[in-house]
């Protein structure tokens, strides 16, 4: 097994095999490869993250390879995380965002990597801001994260991304309603896919008087979100996606609103990875101890809330970490 | 916790049935791997760049068309090329058994033919993956 520090230099030059390889240790989680992502975390920085999110079947996918076409006319290095949801049942996962994306598999200047959710929750991989990290050193200018088909709260995208597209499609209308609340707040740029069908024009127009009512209470004067219709078919409204990803970048990098969202990020990853850690602490002590306690509560010899507290301070006792006398 | 194993499944050339692939991505699903499916009408070139961006553990090549041993030459010249041996090649479909022993011959290392139980596949990759160990 090559040691994780040794692929740290070979990713940093752009070599595929090594970003692969690395990417699938960031999955595993092991402590062996902490430094090396440690170094990595070091170095990344550069890459302008965008996130696109959207409902099943709203076109994401497509959306991302010919996103990906444009930003490479542009001469830019194009990488992608796309993260598609595990079974729960079985834990297995089909990843199918590939197929849309398959005229740019041979472009040595994009580099794609299909994610399972694994039981994350909030439409994000738990490994999927590693890779981003990992494809950042690598020399990608743009790192689009294509999250799982997202229902209405699936929100975590936002507080990672530096942009943040989110998608509907038209033929939802009644849908929009009911998701006010949900993601189609979190949109830094709104899209609207298959521009091509008829009641395109409806969804656009719903999306933009939501937008005109939340105008008199908005967040940032720096930035008015725009509502672009796509078509991918006819290949129309990309040159208006463009400039506002690129105006938005701008927004993102230089002004007060994107400095605080820069540590809202940092802030973010910082919450999320020790919520990782906990739980993972958790869930190996949890294993040695809960059946008894499961025992009680089945008996009624017990509360809830007693038991999981006894529950939580055997757990998280340090005799069950790794490498404690037994 | 172990990771999950990954498969990459591709359809190469103009091969454009897979009905069967599809239920072998299912299967191997069910059995709690990660599995990613290329679609139809790839390339050697495609796939092999696809296994090793996605760092797959299997690289399965389903074929009903008769190219065998066009492909599977070419996916071998393209994975050495990029030093990555380690990668566990099987086919599965239908094929003469003569061509069975010519592309065990150039390193796939299994064949899973179309009479094949889904418990079965499962079990080889399963095998073929704790064989290479750790990487």
């Amino acid at each position: 097994m090559t040691p994780s520090s040794d692929l740290v230099e070979r990713v940093a030059a752009g070599a595929v095999p090594a970003i692969g390889r690395m990417i699938s240790r960031a999955e595993a989680g092991s402590p062996e490869a902490r430094p090396a992502l440690a170094e990595i975390y070091r170095r990344a920085g550069r890459a302008h993250i965008v996130g696109l999110t959207g409902v099943p079947g709203s076109g994401k996918s497509t959306l991302v390879a010919t996103l990906t076409a444009h930003l490479r006319r542009a001469g830019q290095k194009v990488g992608v995380v796309a993260i598609d949801p595990s079974s729960p049942y079985s834990g297995g996962a089909i990843l199918g965002d590939r197929i849309r994306m398959a005229d740019h598999v041979c472009d040595a200047g994009v580099y794609i990597r299909s994610m399972a959710t694994r039981g994350a929750m909030g439409g994000m991989a738990r490994a999927a801001l590693d890779a981003v990290d990992i494809l950042d050193v690598a020399g990608f200018d743009t790192v689009i994260i294509e999250t799982v088909g997202v229902g209405q709260d699936e929100v975590e995208i936002a507080r990672a991304s530096h942009t943040t597209i989110v998608v509907s499609a038209p033929g939802l209308g009644d849908e929009i309603q009911a998701i006010k609340a949900g993601i189609l707040e979190i949109a830094d740029i709104h899209l609207v896919s298959k521009c091509d069908r008829s009641d395109a024009n409806r969804t656009l127009t719903d999306l933009k008087q939501m937008l005109t009512l939340g105008a008199l209470t908005a967040r940032h004067a720096e930035w008015r979100i725009p509502v672009i219709g796509l078509s991918a078919y006819r290949g129309e409204g990309f040159e208006t996606l463009m400039a506002a990803i690129e105006n938005h970048r701008r927004v993102a990098l230089e002004t007060e609103t994107g400095a605080q969202r820069r540590h809202a990020i940092a802030r973010f990853r910082l919450e999320k990875t020790a919520e990782n850690l906990l739980v993972e602490r958790f869930t190996r002590g949890a294993r040695q101890v809960v059946e008894p306690l499961a025992d009680r509560l089945s008996a009624r010899a017990g509360d809830p809330y007693g038991l999981a507290t006894e529950l939580l301070e055997q757990a998280l006792a340090p005799q069950h970490e790794p490498g404690a006398p037994t | 916790m172990s990771q999950p194993i990954r498969v990459l499944l591709a359809k190469v050339g103009l091969d454009g049935h897979d009905r069967g692939v599809k239920v072998v991505a299912r299967t191997l699903r069910d059995a709690g791997m990660d599995v990613i499916y290329s679609g139809l009408h790839r390339t050697p070139e495609e796939v092999v760049t696809a296994a090793i961006q996605e760092d797959v553990d299997v690289l399965g090549v389903s074929l009903l068309s008769g190219v065998q041993l066009t492909v599977f030459p070419k996916i071998f010249k393209l994975l050495s090329e990029q030093q990555a041996d380690d990668l566990i090649v099987i086919a599965g479909g239908v094929m003469p058994d003569e061509d069975v022993v010519a592309i065990k011959e150039l390193g796939v290392r299994e064949v899973l033919l179309q009479d094949t139980p889904p418990e079965v596949i499962v079990s080889t990759l399963r095998r073929l993956v704790a064989e290479r160990g750790e990487r």
